[in-house]
């Protein structure tokens, strides 16, 4: 089963919306609350990444009976330093994003520990891409 | 689809008086509300015992499933557990001794503060937040708990494994006619209660827990019997032990903030079922963090807005206000308390009580949502609740379920006649069949 949803760059206010639809989707579904708990958390930051640095982007939901996958396409300034990106507490979030409650660092390795699979491209000038797979088993 | 289920409920719909107007299915934070044959009817295992079908009933179909007053007499010893938003029920200038003296005369043998042992349970709150999973729930609140067991089985762990104020006075009583060593057959402890929420939860408790109520009375009907015995001027001829210990505290914690005030740390009262339902939202999505507690209310100005109440929630609050300045801090039985109440408060975990929507089996839950999906596109979404059921999504969710049929909508059905796949009369029908044909007379 396929979703797909658009994401604006700046708009902080319908940030939440593509996880607050997967989550209840998952929830409708009967899986389980832990793994319904992993795949908000790192959608959640993800589609934040995208309003927080990008310009616009794309997510697209592809649930099987096995698990969950996920795909952010974003266009946006890329990540120049991937390595540096996934560290703990790295942020280059601008302090009005951070004033906001965003941007305290740590989304891509929050991610990527709620992920049973993750995946990251980017082309600095163009965009980035993410990929996160969770299974419901 | 009205069936008993392991889940206690306490509100049923009188097939004779309900007018299947449909306010009911409109308002259930569930969706657990149908119309069909022109009477509501209730998905019992969805039902969270909010009441807020309750609140919006115009005609008192929906009833609430409470004990029999009369086996208060089964004993010789019969307390009445009051919580302060009954007091506050009543006029500011009837004096509390008047209708202390009517409850005595209505039957009781003792009557107690519901809120005396919120003092004791504020220290064991400050206590178990220290190390407990952030942020807590306050387990106050039964439709909360409830609400968070059907909708938002993923913070289960949150809730408060504490006892609510009124579980810790009934043990205490409990305790109390132990030591006195009197005989369990010879006391009744009886709980007023202005909420629904709480008849189940006393009836069928979370947290591997049961309760030592004998029985629970609604507020809204002892309200009725109280006033119109101070109306009638009926001659007191009995007395009644007072046990009225209660602080300032004990007397607002039924109000918004009353709970949240006290807790040391980043706290929030929330209340009104779409203001928890919003909150609960983002809190699972985890977008709500540095909370350490919360205190979630189901009703709009907490108790004082309950279900059973009679008075303006507002009007009541500010008397629980104003009789709160004029009592003290503490009260003489805090001690007593603090000795019963550190081996009771306890409770175990709270489980999540999962609201299959499609299948056990998630490949054919998958299956049969795609299915839903594509007959929402078909639905016009402008959810009228025409069909029996409360929006559009929920229509194709029942038809998938094998529980409606598409040709419910009277949108389709329109397009269906315009085509010539069904007759005026099949349409007709239809609509007799969901709305009850009595609906559809003239002269009705």
């Amino acid at each position: 089963m396929q979703f797909e949803y658009k994401v604006e760059g700046g708009d902080f206010t319908m940030a939440g919306v593509a996880s607050s639809q997967v989550k209840k989707t998952l929830k409708q579904l009967g899986v389980d609350s832990s793994v319904i708990k992993r795949v908000v958390v790192a959608l959640y930051e993800a589609e934040v990444n995208i309003v927080a640095h990008a310009y616009r982007g794309v997510i697209y939901v592809d649930i099987e009976g096995d698990g969950i996958k996920l795909k952010l396409v974003d266009e946006g300034p890329g990540i120049p330093d991937v390595p540096l990106a996934m560290t703990k507490g790295f942020s280059t979030a601008s302090p009005s994003v951070r004033e906001m409650g965003f941007g305290a660092g740590m989304g891509l390795p929050n991610i990527s520990e709620n992920a049973d699979f993750f995946s990251i491209e980017t082309q600095v000038g163009q965009g980035t891409t993410l990929q996160i797979e969770i299974n419901f088993t | 689809m009205e069936r008993r289920t392991t889940y206690n409920r306490a509100l049923e719909i009188s097939k004779d008086v309900c007018i299947g107007c449909s306010h009911c299915i409109k308002v259930c934070p569930t969706e657990a509300l149908r119309v069909f044959g022109g009477k509501a009817g209730i998905h019992a295992d969805w039902c969270i015992d909010c009441g807020e079908c309750y609140r919006v009933c115009p005609t008192r179909a929906i009833g609430v499933i409470d004990d029999d007053f009369k086996q208060i007499f089964n004993y010789k010893n019969r307390v009445l557990l009051v919580p302060s938003v009954f007091f506050a029920q009543f006029e500011d200038s009837i004096p509390r001794k008047v209708i202390y003296d009517i409850i005595g005369e209505l039957g009781f043998t003792e009557v107690c503060a519901v809120e005396q042992s919120v003092d004791t349970l504020i220290s064991e709150i400050n206590d178990y937040i220290h190390d407990a999973e952030k942020p807590v729930i306050s387990s106050f609140c039964p439709a909360v708990i409830r609400l968070i067991q059907v909708r938002f089985p993923s913070l289960v762990d949150n809730i408060m494994k504490l006892l609510p104020p009124i579980e810790i006075t009934a043990q205490y009583y409990k305790k109390r006619y132990e030591r006195e060593g009197v005989p369990e057959s010879e006391y009744g402890i009886f709980y007023l209660t202005p909420c629904i929420g709480k008849i189940a939860a006393v009836k069928s408790p979370v947290g591997g827990y049961t309760s030592p109520i004998n029985g629970v009375i609604n507020m809204d009907f002892f309200f009725n019997k109280v006033y119109l015995a101070y109306k009638q001027n009926t001659p007191i001829t009995k007395s009644i032990k007072i046990n009225g210990a209660i602080s300032s505290k004990g007397v607002l914690y039924p109000t918004t903030g009353g709970e949240s005030r006290h807790i040391k740390g980043k706290s929030l009262a929330i209340d009104g079922m779409k203001n928890v339902i919003d909150f609960l939202e983002k809190l699972e999505n985890e977008e709500i963090k540095d909370v350490d507690f919360l205190e979630i209310r189901a009703c709009d100005e907490s108790c004082a807005g309950g279900i059973l109440s009679y008075r303006n929630r507002f009007l009541t609050t500010r008397s629980l206000r104003d009789y709160a300045s004029q009592m003290p801090d503490t009260h003489h039985l805090i001690h007593d308390y603090k000795y019963y109440c550190s081996a009771i408060v306890h409770m175990d975990k709270i489980e999540p009580r999962s609201m299959v929507k499609y299948d056990r089996d998630i490949t054919i839950a998958i299956e049969k949502m795609e299915s839903a999906r594509r007959l929402k596109r078909l639905l016009p979404g402008i959810d009228c609740g025409a069909c029996g059921a409360p929006s559009c999504e929920a229509l194709a969710e029942d038809v998938v379920r094998g529980q409606a049929q598409v040709n419910a909508c009277i949108f389709l059905r329109t397009v269906l006649e315009k085509m010539g796949e069904i007759s005026l009369e099949e349409a007709i029908e239809i609509m007799e069949n969901i709305w009850g044909s009595e609906r559809f007379k003239n002269d009705k």
